[in-house]
């Protein structure tokens, strides 16, 4: 149990050193420090409790809990008064109603069944999540050491609030910690607000005029979340005496009718993971710096949301809720691949497949059979390691460039060589046989066939077809050797090339361990959740094909030294004959010479994000609201309840 | 491995300053009425795919230097082919002030078609006497090949 | 033993696909009344290749063309060995990607355009292809080509729309027109030689011979529908193919190039309808 504590609180130890000190030097000790401190816990956590049976925790202690409600009760008024401040009453509004009735409950309300409450607890899940947020999220921190000394630099109109930024960034890993370990519902909820508070404060960063009203934009949207998430806190335990997941899940189970806090918690999951309709707020961060888009809104934060949503996914298996969720998830798939394909500003695609990717996630929760479940862990896996590289690799590329957009990424692979490599395994990880994006999406599909869901395989289909383009014709931006042009002096730092090339190991041997993961970490899970031994969702003999096609792919680029012919003669590029010679210009028809400039295909006009965007969040409008309009419908006809 | 060459031969059709004439007459050898596609014949417009180089008009300041590249293009082995009068001399052109000549000033030619406009029947056994010189120089370069590997690897007897 | 039908895969299906793409050339030659090139010209014109000197523009495009082969191959040898068909059809776009990422690399104006049409090309008929692949499963249960083909009843049967559907983006795959956007095998020159614009000599003869293994594992495709367990089956399958692939030629001299939106388009549209309908159909019964 204390090293579950150990997880929570030394963080904020972290956070709290890092908030005093100026000192690079210390503040860079302690980062690393620090991160190698929770890494190797992590670890001793995953030895100590796998495969154990669940360990749940109480912590007798009423202390906690008074600190806990103070704390909520300092932030709301933070909040407010923000809110009051920057004109953004809903803002206001909205923390007001969702503390207040956080606070009613926890003062009110049954007493002696939060006596009994098992506050914290680990199971698998937990420590797959407590993994993925040490190891990735502690490289993230790492890389932003020198990123961001290098991006005050570039960036002198930027006040330096360094301090700010690495103590928020620690005191969110440790409310991440919390929510995966946390059983109790009170609990889970404290440091999701913790999440919603840090993403509001990290976005706002530069506080520019834009990064202030994107923050706001996504401290409302969590903040809706927020409300219903308390809204299904009261409900469980005014109306059943429920305050922790263990009992919601056994309630559940045993046949109660808990689909109204389900559809309540469902909004809270959507909205952290950003899905229609809530999806504006993580277009906007990617105004922040980029070690706050990888680590927040690529491979940790909206991690929450669908963490939450794979805890509840027993609840919402086969009714009302579950099918909101399907929904929401598979449109929200199919929009955002559409849409990532008319952007060129890179971190836009990034954040764009990101929300496409979690749509998949969401929609496997919501279907909930064991497979779903498979494909939905395995796909938060793998996501997470895959986006977080290609955040971090964008945000090197763009301090080296000095520009996002992809078309200035073309050629990298001469301009920045190792760059672009590195690049290249995160986008093939995204998408590309038989990395483990792929085999997830895989495992996604059959379920969705198993569960007889064929609107979602429709969708899942067209999204797929969407993605290869995209990821494909970024590829092929960073492989087109320009001749003649010269290698850019590189100026990522070790700290990064450190976070950089973990990260690309990381992608590369979790796909070649897959099989090993899918047993030793997976299926206990599911041991657990659905009584099911033997999972053969791809079988051993599709493993070990994938494996060797792996295998092949890694001896690409050894391959290239000794399989490319000595016989070959260079030659000019076609022009039609009138190739000035250099390959870059040809002659015009008047003589003079005219530059070539090859562009990538956008297709703004059938997918473009003013077009596609409003109607897919209009749409996740409609499935929400209808939603809850049938739950209020049963609720008075006297269904539930 | 012998003689595929003569089997598969295709062609890039460049038009220098032609008034089209010949040109018509090189694209009515593809068609049904004298189809030389039946000789495994493709006009592929791109010279690196491409054995041999039908060109048809005369040279002038702006094609020489087009000429040439679309020629460095051509992997090896090929062949040269001047249909019509034009490319074979400048034909009645060849006095103008803005004609250097024939494709011999800027290429070295190999089959030189006359005509004006050349016909189909002589474009073809033009193309024709070019597979066998196609042929010819593949074995030339097999054996300069061969030379070199000799030269390179001590390996001559 | 399963390296003997690999082997025997290997060497066979690129004879039986260059006989096919001859035997193509001949026929649309016969529709357009004129004589063709002799049945063997496919083999001849590799061999002319592989005799041809070899020009590069990057030291890198090359190596992933063959990428492209030896990928293109084990995706084949998969199908034929009786694996799964969404991992077939999974290892097809890498192989494809590969394709493309080869000809990007050469940062020609002509390779770039056909390469991004090639990646439009690969949108437009993905989803169908997916929803095969779903359809299979559907109707026989199971993902491996074995379990399709040991069927009670040709998945055809069960699987008109699919059919349809598949058969539609046939065209895409085999390059033919209305939908050959990217390359194509006749003199088109609409963007010079498309993808295939900067490869030369044994890289191109690559690209052609991997043409003829992706044609032996469409039409493979296609043998599926039509297979069940009895020996009858096999005529039946080769009888559709044959058929199928004649369509296909029809076609090809029939229409002309079409703009990518309508390629685009139109096999999104089928595909859904078709398959969409043919999927609820089976998920009813």
């Amino acid at each position: 149990m204390s090293i579950i504590i150990f997880l929570i609180i030394f963080p904020l130890f972290s956070a709290f050193i890092l908030a005093l000190t100026k000192n690079e030097i210390i503040r860079g000790l302690t980062i690393r420090v620090s991160i190698c401190m929770l890494a190797s816990v992590s670890f001793l956590l995953a030895a100590q409790y796998f495969g154990n049976p669940d360990k749940y925790y109480l912590i007798n202690s009423e202390i906690i809990n008074y600190v806990i409600l103070s704390i909520e009760f300092i932030i709301a008024i933070y909040i407010i008064q923000i809110g009051i401040k920057y004109k953004r009453y809903m803002v206001s509004f909205l923390s007001f109603v969702q503390t207040s009735s956080m606070l009613f409950f926890e003062l009110g309300g049954n007493h002696s069944a939060k006596k009994m409450s098992h506050h914290i607890f680990v199971d698998d899940l937990s420590i797959i999540m407590v993994l993925i947020i040490a190891v990735i999220g502690g490289l993230i921190c790492i890389f932003a050491i020198a990123y961001m000394k290098d991006y005050h630099k570039q960036h002198s109109e930027i006040e330096d609030r360094r301090r700010l930024f690495f103590s928020l960034m620690f005191l969110f890993l440790s409310s991440m910690f919390g929510i995966v370990l946390s059983n109790d519902l009170v609990w889970v909820y404290f440091f999701w607000e913790i999440t919603t508070l840090c993403s509001f404060l990290l976005i706002g960063y530069t506080k520019s005029k834009e990064a202030i009203d994107n923050s706001f934009t996504a401290l409302f949207m969590n903040l809706i979340g927020g409300v219903g998430f308390a809204a299904a806190i009261i409900y469980l335990g005014f109306g059943f005496g429920i305050t922790e997941l263990r009992d919601v899940l056994s309630a559940s189970q045993s046949g109660v009718n808990l689909v109204i806090p389900a559809t309540f918690l469902a909004i809270a999951g959507i909205s952290k993971s950003a899905q229609l309709p809530f999806s504006k707020w993580l277009l906007g961060a990617m105004v922040a710096p980029t070690p706050i888009s990888a680590l927040l809104h690529s491979s940790t934060m909206v991690k929450a949301g669908v963490y939450l949503l794979i805890r509840i996914s027993p609840l919402l298996r086969g009714n009302i809720s579950g099918h909101m969720v399907i929904l929401v998830g598979g449109v929200t798939f199919l929009c955002m691949s559409f849409i990532a394909i008319s952007q060129s500003d890179a971190k836009k695609v990034l954040a764009y497949s990101t929300m496409a990717n979690l749509g998949l996630i969401v929609a496997c929760t919501g279907i909930g059979t064991y497979e779903a479940i498979w494909a939905s862990v395995m796909l938060i896996i793998f996501h997470a390691v895959a986006k977080s590289l290609m955040f971090l690799s964008v945000g090197a590329t763009e301090q080296n460039l000095g520009s996002r957009d992809i078309e200035d990424m073309h050629g990298l692979i001469v301009k920045l060589p190792e760059l672009a490599l590195i690049m290249a395994i995160g986008i093939a990880g995204m998408f590309l046989a038989p990395f483990g994006m792929l085999i997830s999406k895989w495992a996604a599909l059959k379920a969705f066939i198993d569960s007889k869901n064929i609107i979602i395989v429709i969708m899942l289909v067209y999204g797929s077809a969407a993605t290869l383009f995209y990821w494909t014709k970024w590829l092929g931006k960073l492989a087109a050797v320009i001749p003649n042009s010269e290698r850019l002096k590189n100026t990522v730092k070790r700290d990064e090339w450190v976070a950089l090339i973990s990260h690309a190991i990381l992608v590369v041997g979790l796909c070649v361990m897959f099989p090993i993961i899918s047993k030793k970490l997976i299926e206990p899970l599911l041991l657990d959740m659905f009584n099911v031994t033997g999972v053969n969702i791809i079988s051993q003999g599709n493993q070990h094909i994938m494996t060797m096609m792996l295998v092949m792919i890694i001896m690409l680029p050894f391959g290239m030294r000794y399989l490319t012919s000595r016989e070959e003669k260079l030659a000019t590029v076609y022009m039609g004959g009138v190739n000035i010679g250099d390959n870059r210009s040809f002659d015009g028809a008047f003589g003079e010479s005219k530059k070539m400039y090859l562009s990538s295909w956008y297709m703004e006009k059938y997918f473009g994000e003013k077009k596609l965007l409003p109607i897919g969040i209009l749409i996740g409008q409609v499935i929400i609201i209808s939603t809850l309009i049938f739950n209020t419908f049963v609720v008075f006809r006297g269904g539930a309840m | 491995m012998s003689d595929y060459m003569k089997k598969s031969p295709w062609i890039m059709h460049y038009d220098g300053s032609s008034c089209n004439g010949c040109d018509i007459e090189v694209l009515a050898c593809l068609t049904p009425l004298y189809d030389v596609g039946r000789f495994g014949v493709i006009n592929t417009g791109n010279p690196k795919h491409a054995d041999i180089f039908l060109v048809t008009g005369s040279v002038n300041e702006q094609n020489s230097s087009v000429i040439l590249q679309l020629y460095d293009q051509m992997p090896s082995p090929k062949v040269v082919v001047a249909i019509g009068i034009c490319a074979t001399s400048g034909g009645i052109f060849a006095e103008c002030y803005n004609v250097k000549g024939g494709i011999n000033k800027v290429l070295p030619v190999d089959i030189y078609v006359s005509g004006c406009a050349a016909r189909p029947e002589a474009i073809i056994d033009g193309v024709i006497q070019a597979v066998e010189l196609l042929e010819k120089k593949r074995l030339e370069m097999k054996e300069y090949k061969k030379r070199k590997a000799d030269d390179i690897y001590g390996t001559a007897k | 033993m399963i390296f003997l039908y690999i082997l025997l895969y290997i060497i066979i299906a690129p004879l039986a696909g260059g006989i096919i793409v001859g035997i193509d050339r001949k026929i649309s030659a016969r529709m357009q009344g004129r004589y063709g090139p002799p049945l063997l010209q496919p083999f001849y014109d590799v061999i002319k290749l592989f005799n041809k000197e070899v020009l590069v523009v990057n030291k890198a495009q090359n190596f992933f063309v063959m990428f492209f082969f030896i990928f293109m191959i084990i995706t084949g040898a998969l199908f034929f060995t009786g694996g799964d068909v969404l991992l077939v059809i999974f290892a097809f776009t890498l192989a494809s990607i590969f394709l493309v990422t080869g000809a990007y690399s050469t940062n020609s104006p002509y390779s770039s355009v056909g390469a991004e049409r090639e990646l439009l090309q690969m949108m437009a008929y993905e989803p169908m292809v997916l929803l095969t692949a779903v359809g299979f499963y559907m109707v026989s249960g199971s993902f491996n080509v074995r379990d399709i083909m040991a069927a009670p009843v040709p998945a055809v049967v069960y699987l008109p729309g699919i059919f349809l559907g598949y058969v539609f983006i046939l065209t895409i795959k085999l390059r033919k027109s209305p939908f050959d956007l990217s390359t194509s095998h006749h003199g088109h020159q609409e963007i010079v030689k498309g993808i295939t614009t900067e490869f030369t000599g044994a890289t191109l003869a690559l690209v052609e011979m991997a043409h003829w293994y992706e044609c032996i594992l469409l039409l493979g495709f296609i043998f599926i529908f039509f297979s069940w367990d009895s020996l009858i089956s096999i005529p039946v399958g080769i009888l559709a193919c044959i058929t199928i692939y004649f369509l296909e030629i029809l076609i090809d001299n029939v229409f002309a190039r079409v703009k990518w939106e309508l390629v685009l388009k139109t096999s999104w549209i089928m595909g859904a309808t078709f398959a969409f309908i043919n999927i609820i159909i089976i998920s009813i019964i």
